[in-house]
């Protein structure tokens, strides 16, 4: 019961940091903050979607597969958050 | 509530291919083209046949997203205004012509008895002959061998119709363009961190394929993808298209398939058929070269025709 509490909480906060980034996605100005939006969120988001399917899988397996998906989109997130800024920033005007 | 899901998943799909046939932009309609991709993944994994949807996200999502950004980047200088598109009349027809297909494609599978006809029972029965326990795989290796093993030759003549693009003076050199001399530190961090652990899940698939969802194909396409992450980072520089080793490579696959295959009339009593106590051992020998053939030529196929002139 506690258990379920628990993963229903982590899910939805998780679910709320996908809805945050994804209204900084849309209302943001520019390139740059909108990255930021998306990635942090999405990291987040995740990682707490994640902890609350902990508990719901196989000890150690299961769990270790979804810690190590959470870890592999972290990578990829920040590599690609990294190479569309560098894009972003050398296609904008200069100030 | 699977059904909300479902319905979701759906519309999404349907949506984003919408949006990939009415984006303007090529690259922007190369990047619906890749969520479609996963988004039918999904849907795969909804209709319980992962390893469909394990193939659908490895190529559909994967490498041929990567080919159509290559084409898009090609592209970029001389794509035709918008104004020089084709003519209205050929743009309905081609709309026309597709509603037609998908609309008797559909009706196809409504049309089907309930329960509709299977061949899955039988797959199943004969499936410990194979010594397989997958049997997707005893379809692919087995009971259609003759189809994978000409799915194998066609992705080596797509290979070579790539090549045969080259100009003269670069005939046999290394494909793709001159990489930048700056690295950038992040592209290079991924590539360096990233291969260890894709390479090992690649070998994975084509093992636990055997008997369970995976395969030659999903982990051939994973071990081209860590090469191409390595390629387009800079850490590895491609050997020339006229490497002995690299054309073995390509080869080796399709080339083992075909010799196991015409052995089958002597060990076997027909043409690709396997002698029921080796049909596992021979079935995984194949699969191995299989795999380094279809990982060097996805990853060929991404890289190009030779652009840079052979090494003297």
């Amino acid at each position: 019961m506690s258990l379920d509490v628990f993963s229903l909480l982590a899910i939805a906060a998780g679910a709320f940091f996908f809805l945050a980034g994804t209204v900084g996605l849309l209302r943001f100005p520019d390139a740059l903050t909108r990255l930021h939006a998306l990635t942090k969120a999405d990291n987040l988001g995740l990682g707490l979607v994640v902890l609350g399917l902990l508990p719901r899988v196989d000890w150690p397996l299961g769990a270790l597969k979804l810690i190590v998906i959470w870890l592999v989109v972290l990578l990829a997130g920040a590599t690609v958050g990294q190479l569309i800024a560098r894009v972003a920033r050398q296609a904008r005007p200069s100030p | 509530m699977t059904l909300a899901f479902d319905a979701i998943l759906i519309a999404t799909v349907l949506a984003v291919a919408g949006w990939t046939i009415a984006a303007r932009e090529t690259f922007a309609a190369v990047i619906g083209f890749v969520a479609y991709g996963l988004l039918l993944a999904l849907v795969w994994v909804r209709l319980a046949a992962p390893d469909v949807a394990l193939t659908e996200a490895a190529i559909g999502g994967g490498v041929t997203g990567v080919l159509l950004l290559g084409g898009a980047a090609r592209l970029r200088g001389v794509v035709a205004a918008p104004d020089a598109w084709p003519a209205a009349t050929l743009r309905l027809a081609a709309a026309a012509l597709s509603a037609t297909v998908a609309a008797a494609l559909a009706a196809v599978v409504l049309l089907l008895p309930d329960p509709a006809p299977t061949l899955a029972p039988e797959a199943l029965a004969s499936l410990p002959a194979t010594g397989l326990g997958n049997p997707v795989n005893g379809v692919l290796m087995a009971y259609r061998a003759l189809d994978t093993l000409h799915e194998k030759v066609v992705l080596v003549l797509a290979l070579i119709g790539v090549w045969s693009l080259a100009a003269d003076r670069a005939w046999g050199g290394i494909p793709g363009q001159r990489r930048p001399t700056r690295r950038d530190d992040a592209l290079v961090f991924l590539a360096r961190l990233l291969p260890p652990v894709g390479i090992v899940i690649g070998v994975y698939l084509l093992w636990a394929g055997a008997d369970e969802p995976g395969g030659a194909f999903q982990g051939g396409a994973l071990l081209a993808a860590m090469w191409l992450l390595a390629m387009m980072a800079g850490l590895v520089t491609l050997p020339a298209v006229s490497s002995r080793w690299l054309r073995l490579a390509l080869v080796a696959g399709p080339a083992l398939f075909l010799a196991i295959g015409l052995a089958g009339f002597v060990i076997a009593d027909a043409f690709l058929a396997y002698p029921e106590a080796w049909a596992k051992p021979l079935i995984i020998v194949i699969e191995i070269a299989l795999v380094l053939s279809i990982a060097a030529t996805l990853g060929l196929l991404v890289a190009g025709p030779p652009e840079q002139a052979p090494p003297r």
